[in-house]
């Protein structure tokens, strides 16, 4: 109860410049298909049998998600936490460390939601996941938000200096970003390329949001979804006791 | 001495940052309705006892009780009954003034109905209204330590925690400070306040403990410090070294104790009038001769160490 307090502490902030702040995230989706699938897409027809605007068009919905929710987790709490000291506010009221860490996770989450969304409404336009099967890509927005948001404010708990983010977005997300199979087939890649994919958490969003998109439903999909909920779950205990030992000493 | 009636207790309150006693073995009880005061040097562990007891640092060893309820056991419960204005200003800049207040209500459950009533209550009682649905960034130094004040006591708490106050206020802001946690006093808010300004302690405390390197070295109410540390009066004398010598010789035996600062003699004496008329008649030539009530402060000094006494 008390962490949704917390979520809606930034909820009555975000209102405020929701309509700003959003509209990016309908150009992002614009350009992107704009860009790569329809520029690219004129020298590459066809991926794995799909237009190629097809084919990457369900990964860049998950990575919307990725950038929207470790923004949140990582920038906006990090500036909330040491700087504009509203946490020494906040948890001198009923709200204790963990609820507040859990509140920060749900809003990042919804963050993440907020930019999937986003960009799902552009792909509906471009005639894209017309069908049935697609309501299932709802939750796993809202679970893939949740999981970028556990990855972002752990690191968030272990740095000390703003400028060690420049490290986690270019050695850790924009390597994710461009290595999940989001842009090419990973079984085109070297077996071990392949084995280390397996290990990161954006790759196994793609695939998920792929077979949605394209009715692909095989048995592969739960197990993408078992890694997914299973990531999710273990970083959420581990980034609730990190933040409860940064914040309660 | 076991006093059932106690809002706060503390026993063998410890905390330790590695090797370094940032609290050391502090023993305290707070009755219901007083105000009490930590009074000390930076880094004597005053911010360290208050942030134990609204539970955001853990005990390292110890038992510490507010309303009856251990603060390493339930947290949630022990804050809900405390109001904290912390030291550097935590407000909350992305709200204006009204949703600071109705954000922060929301943390302690309260409806909406009850939060807004209460929050119009406190805007009135400090006086905001003209800033209301002003930025926080609008306002002055002395406006947001009141808004400070005004979002701690949201939830109507038994307990206001201020950690010093007034620091950084002008003199009007501070007064305005004062009257507004006399009044709360007077609805029997437990007040508990840290502070190194003597005049704020004095103004506000019925109780002080002096705090020196994470010990507490002296508990008393203002004015019994006064009499037990220092005596009532004190003769102060600005001038010469040697001037200041020739009458330190001439009047030993009519001080109790005597203070040398680097530019002044203080002496400590029951009675001001005689000894100062002494000295006018000595006819020796000083800067500055003046007579006044002996201060909290010259107990914080004598205290604290900071000038040596005979």
């Amino acid at each position: 109860m008390a962490a949704l307090r917390v979520w809606q502490r930034n909820a009555t902030v975000y209102k405020r410049t929701w309509k700003l702040n959003i509209l990016p995230n309908f150009f992002e989706p614009f350009l992107y298909l704009l860009g790569m699938g329809l520029g690219l897409g004129a020298y590459i027809t066809e991926m794995e049998g799909l237009p190629y605007i097809n084919f990457i068009a369900p990964g860049l919905l998950i990575s919307s998600i990725m950038w929207g929710a470790t923004l949140e987790t990582t920038y906006n709490v990090f500036v909330k936490m040491n700087f504009d000291r509203i946490y020494d506010g906040i948890l001198s009221t009923p709200v204790n460390p963990k609820d507040l860490a859990l509140g920060e996770l749900l809003w990042g989450a919804t963050r993440g939601t907020i930019y999937g969304g986003a960009f799902l409404s552009i792909l509906f336009i471009f005639g894209m996941g017309l069908h049935w099967g697609i309501l299932l890509i709802f939750p796993l927005i809202f679970i893939i938000g949740f999981m970028f948001a556990t990855i972002g404010l752990l690191f968030t708990s272990m740095i000390k200096e703003i400028e060690l983010f420049n490290y986690f977005f270019t050695l850790f997300l924009t390597p994710l970003f461009l290595f999940s199979g989001i842009f090419f087939p990973m079984n085109q890649l070297p077996q071990a390329v392949q084995i280390i994919a397996w290990f990161t958490p954006l790759y196994h969003g793609v695939e998920l949001s792929r077979g949605i998109f394209n009715q692909v439903w095989s048995l592969e999909l739960l197990e993408h979804l078992a890694w997914i909920i299973a990531v999710t779950l273990l970083n959420t205990i581990v980034v609730l006791r990190a933040i409860h030992k940064r914040l309660y000493n | 001495m076991e006093k059932p009636a106690a809002i706060i207790t503390a026993k063998n309150l410890t905390k330790e940052y590695g090797t370094l006693k940032a609290v050391n073995d502090v023993n305290f009880d707070i009755q219901p309705g007083t105000c009490f005061g930590f009074l000390g040097p930076n880094g004597a562990g005053k911010t360290t006892v208050m942030r134990m007891i609204y539970c955001v640092t853990p005990l390292t060893s110890g038992l510490l009780t507010v309303n009856s309820e251990n603060v390493m056991e339930n947290m949630s419960a022990v804050k809900r009954g405390i109001g904290v204005v912390t030291q550097d200003d935590s407000l909350d800049y992305d709200l204006n003034v009204i949703n600071n207040l109705l954000v922060y209500a929301r943390y302690y459950d309260l409806t909406r109905e009850q939060a807004v009533r209460r929050a119009n209550e406190l805007i009135e009682f400090f006086q905001l209204e003209e800033k209301r649905d002003k930025n926080v960034r609008t306002l002055s130094g002395g406006m947001k330590r009141r808004l400070q004040i005004a979002r701690a006591l949201i939830n109507k708490p038994s307990i206001l925690i201020l950690d010093e106050p007034s620091t950084g206020l002008d003199p009007q802001a501070r007064h305005h400070v004062w009257a507004k946690c006399h009044e709360l006093i007077e609805q029997g808010v437990t007040l508990l306040l840290t502070t190194h300004y003597m005049d704020e302690a004095e103004q506000l405390c019925d109780r002080i403990a002096v705090m020196d390197q994470g010990k507490i070295i002296k508990e008393a109410s203002p004015w019994d410090l006064i009499k037990s540390e220092v005596s009532p009066y004190v003769v102060e004398i600005r001038g010469e070294e040697q001037a200041r010598q020739k009458i330190l010789t001439a009047v030993s035996d009519q001080i109790d104790f005597h203070e040398e600062l680097s530019d002044r003699l203080l002496l400590y004496t029951p009675d001001a009038t005689p000894l100062h008329a002494h000295i006018q008649d000595m006819n020796i030539p000083v800067k500055t001769l003046l007579s006044r009530r002996s201060s909290l402060e010259d107990v914080f000094l004598k205290l604290t160490g900071r000038e040596l006494i005979d």
